[in-house]
């Protein structure tokens, strides 16, 4: 395959649980990894709530499914942008999400942050930027 | 580079026509389908915010507009109104797509 | 111009199957390529050939497997989305233990695969949801 690489973007809009997408979306992203194109998640509307930390999903009996975003960082998927205004809007800080982490090779394997907390204007101008965008 | 962006839930449903609109910037193009074809018309609570977005270019899906009943001289001003081939010409004109669901 | 098409909701239930199609027959009639038709979540209830809609209204599973075969479209269900809705072809029923299969006419259940490659090798995604 040595197609240029394309600029591939997951829109999250919708809170987990509620409804299969953000899972289902989550299952593209894991599979996608493997295609080795430029992939990020962007975060946005209820969407931010699928990062929230302590998720404990046994009275509602189904599968927590947060902990495969930390293992997001090992399938070299780095980029998570979350957008600040959907946050502030409902009450929640970076504070309030997971703390993902990945490991960077190319700076001796140093742990870095995979959300990049980023404004409204700042994710819409990384948007016009993508080639390929997925809606869930 | 341009995008178009889809929406197609009515902005009293939903709020992607809202955020849509924080996000389309000037030389993009917005077309409302299905339900979403509520949102061009005129004297809305949407509108206000319609026609603040600057530099945007709106369509509207006549199909669905029709199938609701809704009149062309109920719509807002300046919004061009497509048909099926339209909006894959669109698609095609412009560098991406976008679906706000 | 080369298109992937990818379907997030069953058929009936929400409008997004109904434009998909209509999308996908005008991009042919414009003499564009359509690369993939991707079902996912819900979408992939749009392969099942165990549906009687009502005489007097469209059938949406006939319609997506009659546009198929004139335009040799590839239309594909989504393996992990299908098993979760029951969604089943031979394969799935000999793997899975099943007594019957009803994937419908033209459709093919495969892996999310083939929705990322449907992205890399098209030139516009166009994605029907709710």
């Amino acid at each position: 395959m040595s197609e240029n690489i394309k600029k591939f973007m997951y829109l999250n809009r919708r809170a987990p649980y509620g409804t299969i997408y953000a899972w289902e979306s989550l299952e593209v992203v894991l599979i996608g990894a493997a295609f080795d194109q430029d992939v990020s998640l962007a975060f946005l509307d209820d969407g931010v709530y699928q990062l929230v930390k302590g998720q404990d999903t046994k009275g509602v009996e189904m599968k927590n499914f947060s902990p495969t975003y930390q293992a997001l960082g090992d399938y070299d998927v780095t980029k998570l942008y979350v957008e600040k205004e959907s946050l502030e809007e409902r009450g929640l800080s970076l504070e309030d999400l997971m703390p993902l982490t990945y490991e960077d090779e190319d700076d001796d394997w140093a742990e870095k942050d995979s959300i990049r907390l980023v404004s409204r204007a700042e994710l819409a101008g990384i948007m016009e930027e993508q080639d390929i965008l997925f809606s869930f | 580079m341009s995008t178009l962006h889809t929406v197609n839930k009515s902005p009293f449903e939903k709020r992607s026509l809202e955020s849509c609109l924080g996000y389309a910037q000037a030389g993009s193009s917005v077309l409302l389908y299905e339900d979403a074809v509520y949102g061009a018309i005129k004297g809305t609570g949407i509108a206000d915010k319609m026609s603040n977005a600057a530099g945007v270019k709106f369509f509207v899906m006549g199909p669905d507009l029709k199938a609701r009943g809704v009149s062309d001289d109920k719509l807002l001003d300046g919004i061009e109104i497509v048909d099926y081939a339209g909006f894959v010409k669109l698609a095609a004109e412009n560098d991406r797509v976008q679906a706000w669901v | 111009m080369k298109f992937a098409i990818q379907v997030n909701e069953g058929p009936y239930q929400h409008q997004a199957t109904d434009s998909a199609y209509q999308f996908a027959r005008a991009a042919l009639e414009a003499g564009h390529e359509i690369m993939r038709v991707f079902f996912y979540h819900d979408g992939v209830n749009n392969g099942t050939n165990l549906t009687t809609p009502p005489q007097d209204d469209r059938n949406i599973v006939n319609r997506w497997s009659e546009l198929a075969k004139e335009h040799d479209l590839d239309l594909v269900v989504c393996v992990a989305a299908a098993q979760r809705r029951g969604i089943v072809d031979e394969g799935e029923m000999q793997r899975n233990g099943k007594d019957a299969q009803n994937i419908a006419d033209g459709f093919r259940i495969s892996g999310l695969g083939q929705l990322i490659e449907a992205g890399v090798q098209s030139d516009r995604l166009v994605v029907f949801g709710d």
